[in-house]
């Protein structure tokens, strides 16, 4: 760090105090870290049956076995997830608008929407999952989809968008009333004054927890293992039921666990890039 | 010569409180009226009626030879010919002070962005605020946001402008520039509708004072006259405490 000025001696004495502070503080979260961590991997591998656990759950060869195949069924995970996402993201908007705006001929669609978010939000995904997987295959609908992947993705689809557009509408009622009175002084239509003023500052307030939704939505890619798509938690299984073993599990516990740490960072870089808006260094 | 905007017995209610009971109001081209009166009395009410943000109970406004209370006139329209500056500035916040001036230019004039930001930047330069362009509001002082404000208003070319008390959010040292920006306006030849409490202020520019007091124009005439010669007690008890 340069400065324009000579630093003065107070200012020399409060960055040498501040070093030293910090230091002591990245010493306690050290130290007290291993100690927890020593002290719960004590308390487990003392335990009785910790034995039986370790070579069931976590059995490097059956790891090593596994590994392979089941990277291979997470990248369907992957694609679910990011498929999913997508079409999440444009069925909730439309919901979400749909449900906010007020005009005569939207009407029906209105009725159709609150319907649709009464519904989904009430029922759980695991069940939002059996009822496409087998339910449309079985009506035998000519065009209908019968990949097991899309039919997750569109029961995937059906179950978040409800939980977002939910979420969106939330957004969109927090800005305040005086944005749209500011929009509409200038003769910006209800729709244009939605589009530029209100939904990119209903966005931005709703994107972390909407990240939040995306972490879960990536976990929740492995129920659609009861259709029996082999994605990372069926691929596990199909390994654990052949072998008596758990550990495949664990590696895919830790596909998903990889996963979801770049949405995390990602959450954090937005949060910290918001901020920084917010101050004004544009 | 007829008036540019006219209110003709304009009542607002909410509820059962009788905020505007029959207001009358003429502005002539190139006027400047100012609203003054306590705190409640209805002054922001008849603003936003005057730009149809409110939908009166009763009455008529008149608008450049038309009737705007008439439910058949697209609002759009009405409103991109009346400009409106709100107490609390009300800029977006999601976007630069560039892309605030232009938006209306943008999308309701179909305006070029080219020629959007090089007429806004004219203007943005002319007050004073040439240096904010890119910056977001929240980056600015009170007085370059209302400043901003003013200028998002003007940059559609309004035939009216309505300003909301657009001084009462600030720091006192930053009323001056504000006022100033006004002055220079009024100068110009625009249209003003004002509602302040900046006695002295409208004393200087108005053409017209209006006293409201519980939603009635209790005295009306030119500043001379209802600054130094009230009729109506209530104006003279309402400036007594004002003007100290
Ligand atoms: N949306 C609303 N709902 C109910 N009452 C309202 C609403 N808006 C304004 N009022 C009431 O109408 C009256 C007049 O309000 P208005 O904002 O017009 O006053 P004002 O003269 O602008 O006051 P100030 O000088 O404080 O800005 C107040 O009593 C207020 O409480
Ligand atoms: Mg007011």
């Amino acid at each position: 760090m340069s400065t324009s000025w000579e630093v003065s001696a107070r200012q020399l004495e409060r960055l040498a105090y501040r070093r030293r502070r910090d230091r002591r503080r990245m010493t306690i979260a050290l130290v007290s870290t291993v100690v927890v961590l020593v002290v719960a991997w004590l308390l487990i591998t003392s335990a009785p049956g910790w034995e039986r656990v370790r070579e069931t759950y976590f059995d490097w060869d059956d790891a090593k076995a596994a590994f392979p195949d089941i990277a291979r069924a997470f990248l369907t995970n992957i694609k679910a997830f990011l498929v999913a996402e997508v079409l999440i993201l444009a069925l909730a908007l439309l919901v979400a608008v749909v449900r906010v705006v007020p005009s005569a001929w939207m009407a029906p669609l209105k009725v159709v929407a609150t319907v649709y978010t009464d519904v989904f939000r009430g029922t759980p995904t695991l069940l939002v999952v059996l009822l496409v997987g087998f339910g449309i295959p079985a009506l035998g609908l000519q065009g209908a989809p019968t990949s097991l992947f899309w039919l997750g993705v569109i029961a995937l689809t059906l179950s978040y968008g409800a939980y977002v557009a939910e979420v969106i509408r939330a957004g969109i009622l927090s800005v305040h009333p005086s944005q749209w009175a500011s929009g509409r002084s200038l003769g910006l239509s209800y729709g244009k004054t939605l589009r530029h003023v209100v939904l990119p500052q209903a966005l931005r307030r709703v994107t972390p927890p909407l990240l939040n939704d995306f972490v879960s939505l990536q976990k929740d890619t492995a129920l659609l293992s009861v259709i029996g798509l082999v994605e990372a938690l069926r691929q596990a299984q199909i390994f654990s039921s052949r072998d008596f073993v758990f550990t495949p599990y664990v590696v895919a516990a830790a596909f998903f666990i990889v996963a979801t740490i770049p949405l995390a960072r990602f959450t954090d870089w937005l949060s910290l890039r918001a901020a920084r808006r917010q101050s004004g260094a544009a | 010569m007829s008036a540019l905007l006219e209110a003709r017995g304009v009542r607002k209610t909410y509820g059962d409180h009788d905020v505007l009971k029959g207001v009358d109001l003429s502005v002539d081209t190139h006027h400047v009226v100012c609203l003054i009166g306590a705190s409640g009395s209805g002054k922001s009410t008849l603003l936003r009626c005057l730009n149809l943000l409110e939908v009166v109970d009763d009455g008529e406004i008149w608008f450049d030879g038309a009737e705007i209370t008439d439910p058949r006139v697209d609002v759009d329209d009405v409103r991109r010919d009346i400009g409106t500056v709100f107490q609390a500035f009300n800029l977006f916040p999601h976007m630069s002070v560039l892309d605030n001036v232009t938006l209306g230019p943008r999308k309701v004039r179909g305006a070029r962005r080219g020629d959007a930001e090089e007429r806004a930047t004219a203007l943005l330069t002319r007050f004073g605020l040439a240096d904010q362009a890119r910056k977001h509001p929240d980056a600015l002082s009170g007085g370059q946001q209302q400043r901003v404000a003013i200028v998002r208003a003007l940059a559609m070319e309004p035939k009216v402008l309505l300003l909301d008390e657009v001084t009462s959010a600030l720091d006192p040292m930053l009323v001056g520039g504000v006022l100033e920006a006004v002055r220079e306006l009024k100068a110009e030849g625009m249209t003003i509708v004002m509602a302040t409490h900046e006695m002295q202020f409208a004393r200087e520019v108005a053409d017209e004072v209006l006293f409201l007091e519980s939603g009635v124009v209790c005295e009306r005439g030119t500043a001379e006259q209802v600054f130094t010669d009230p009729s109506d007690p209530r104006t003279r008890e309402f400036l007594a405490r004002h003007l100290a």
